[in-house]
């Protein structure tokens, strides 16, 4: 008993331990849950067209290829030739981008990601909240800032249907106090919100659809294989599962005269 | 014709005699399957060596596979990847097998290794198969390694970049020796196409050269059980050891339940989670390399991490390296630091127990510090369970010879 008490309370002491480091070094930044839904064939079909007309121009996709979004979200030739593909010829080509990657770097001062894997690498609430939290910015060279990411060299490209806004930030005022027991007072900036200050040709619930079709179709190319990968891993395990049983009987059996 | 018939004669056994009389494959057989025996009491722990191996095959088939289509070059190696995981058929599987493989191999050799902790397999006799282990453990390492930086993402650059560089911390030698493994001034395609050699090539043939002499002198000794006795000490009159049983048909039926449950725990990780939430496949890896953007946070993936931690733990880069080679060498003497008369846990008292805990909750401690930033509270944790972690084996020659032992049973429980 004695033991189990000894045991026990350096486990508890230990994981004490971890908890209270975990919570000294906290802070997080501003990230928005995009909710998208994998599963949803009409809002990925959305996101394609979306990403065709309005991420397309400056980035590319260059592992994805026309056909196998087509497979996926159930498109014929046809519609992927009409719809989607602006700068191929055939369904078996990437998504490429339409301007120079040497023209970008002139024009911004770096040439726009490849967004196959975007979602894969940043997260798809990192990505939804990029989109959303442009705002006014006067001292930018764009015009624009951006809570998600900060100053960066994209463009509110999405500005016609989101319009423009503004970022309210709040002044908060904390008292620290030091090693030598000195009371500190710091200013930090925390945001809060944002204010509208010109109207897209969207309002603000149809931008947030708008911008998860998108994220979702984002997500879709960074593993289009992901819902095949998911069918067939529950047949894996139920076969597993038929095997385990007949496994386990046979070692019953052999066993048997085992004491 | 007819006098040279008689001489050699109708071989009479069939084939299998044909067979032994130019193999010993019967003799092989009986000696290391159907007449080699272990104890009838081995527990869940004792199942992480042959599961080791079910990996082993399993990353050799597959990184088979891989081989096929992987480009080893800087130019091409990222996109070989995805045109890997999108346009070959079943790619996507096998690289996922390879890249979950990789952590499961370090989950169940972590897990071998703390049963050998628990009921002292490392002990007398069994002092060498301790140590060809730790070898294979260290030449595993360096295969994930070295596989680690074969797809050529950010993580992969970055990661080795930061390990490469610790050799810099060498006196004298330093410089020229980080020059040396990465063949240029800098982590480049030369480096690249290196490691692909030594992924492929030279690591795993080291690696299935020294697992084939842990089981040879694993069968030459006999394996320990969880009660940490002798079984060949009590013989029945065949001469078969009364509280052993075959390994086949015993064991390997025991074991094939073993692999299936492990099966099914590996395929929910490569069919449901294949990242693990950015453990197995770190997010940052879907990035690819760029030598003129160092991320912002650089983490190994999370079986290096408890030396990683302990690395950063101390402020100078030099002594960081050299605590981090003796927190991965340390564990080899082991059957000498142990003055204990039992084996087994089991018949332990209670400061070897303590201190067996507070070792396994500061290697798990020190694998979580591993993946975040080293900083204030962080930094001052990794400290503390550094400490502890290397005083479990530094004051282990005092605990355990002072430790009051049970007696020990003659015959398994």
């Amino acid at each position: 008993m004695k033991l189990l008490t000894t045991f026990r309370l350096t486990a508890v002491l230990g994981l004490m331990f971890i908890a209270s480091a975990a919570i000294a070094a906290g802070g997080d930044k501003y990230v928005e849950e995009a909710e998208i839904d994998p599963g949803n064939i009409n809002s990925l079909q959305r996101g394609a067209a979306n990403f065709m007309n309005y991420c397309s121009g400056c980035h590319s996709a260059k592992y994805v290829r026309f056909n196998t979004i087509g497979d996926h979200l159930e498109l014929s030739e046809a519609m992927l030739v009409d719809n989607l593909m602006f700068n191929a010829e055939k369904t078996f080509e990437p998504i490429r981008s339409s301007m120079d990657s040497d023209d970008s770097s002139r024009w911004f001062g770096a040439s726009p990601p490849d967004l196959s894997l975007i979602a894969r690498s940043k997260g798809a609430d990192y990505i939804y909240t990029f989109l959303k939290t442009y705002y006014v910015d006067p001292s930018s060279p764009t015009g624009v800032n951006n809570v998600a990411k900060g100053l960066n060299a994209m463009p509110h490209v999405l500005w016609e249907l989101q319009g423009f806004q503004k970022a309210v930030y709040e002044t908060q005022i904390t008292e620290k106090e030091d090693d030598e027991g000195n009371i500190e007072i710091v200013e930090t900036e925390v945001f809060v919100g944002f204010e509208q200050v010109t109207a897209g040709s969207m309002d603000a619930e149809d931008f947030e659809d708008f911008v998860r079709d998108t994220v979702n179709f984002l997500a879709f190319i960074g593993e289009p294989n992901r819902a095949d990968r998911r069918r067939i891993g529950t047949w894996v395990i139920i076969y597993l599962l038929v095997f385990l049983i007949i496994a386990s009987m046979l070692k019953k059996q052999i066993w048997k005269d085992v004491d | 014709m007819a006098k040279i018939e008689a001489e050699v004669g109708k071989p009479k056994g069939g084939f299998m005699k044909w067979i032994d009389d130019r193999f010993p494959f019967t003799e092989t057989m009986k000696l290391h399957a159907t007449e080699y025996y272990a104890s009838k009491n081995f527990n869940i722990w004792y199942v992480f060596g042959v599961l080791a191996f079910v990996v082993l095959i399993i990353q050799l088939v597959t990184g088979i596979f891989l081989t096929m289509n992987y480009k080893p070059s800087a130019e091409g190696a990222f996109a070989s990847v995805e045109y890997i995981m999108r346009d070959v058929d079943w790619g996507w599987l096998i690289r996922y097998m390879h890249s979950t493989g990789a952590s499961f191999f370090f989950i169940v050799v972590y897990l071998h290794m703390i049963r050998a902790m628990l009921y002292g397999s490392y002990k007398k006799p069994r002092e060498l198969i301790w140590i060809i282990g730790m070898l294979i453990f260290l030449v595993l390492m360096a295969e994930a390694f070295a596989g680690y930086l074969l797809p050529w993402g950010q993580m992969s650059y970055w990661g080795a970049q930061v390990i490469i560089s610790l050799f810099g911390a060498i006196p004298v030698v330093g410089e020229a020796l980080v020059e040396f493994i990465r063949g240029d001034y800098s982590i480049s395609d030369i480096t690249l196409n290196r490691f692909f050699a030594l992924h492929v090539i030279v690591l795993p043939l080291a690696l299935i050269g020294l697992i084939f002499v842990h089981i040879v002198a694993l069968h030459h000794v006999g394996s320990n059980n969880p009660d940490g006795i002798e079984i060949k000490e009590h013989k029945g009159p065949d001469g078969v050891p009364l509280d052993g049983v075959a390994f086949h048909p015993y064991h390997t039926s025991k074991d094939l339940v073993a692999i299936i449950i492990f099966l099914m725990i590996f395929s929910a990780v490569v069919f449901f989670a294949p990242e693990m939430g950015g453990l197995f496949l770190e997010h940052a890896n879907f990035e690819p390399a760029n030598p003129t953007a160092t991320p912002e946070h650089i983490a190994p993936v999370w079986y290096f991490t408890p030396f990683y931690a302990i690395l950063r733990a101390v402020p100078d880069k030099l002594w960081g390296a050299v605590l981090m080679g003796a927190a991965v060498m340390f564990p080899v003497f082991l059957p000498w630091l142990d003055r204990a008369r039992v084996r087994s846990i089991r018949y332990r008292g209670w400061m070897y127990k303590t201190a067996l805990t507070l070792f396994l909750i500061s290697c798990v401690a020190l694998g979580w510090l591993g993946l975040k930033p080293a900083g204030g509270g962080y930094l001052l944790a990794a400290r503390i369970f550094t400490v502890i972690y290397f005083a479990y084996f530094v004051f282990m020659p005092y605990y355990t010879t002072i430790d009051k032992t049970k007696p020990v049973p003659e015959r398994v429980v």
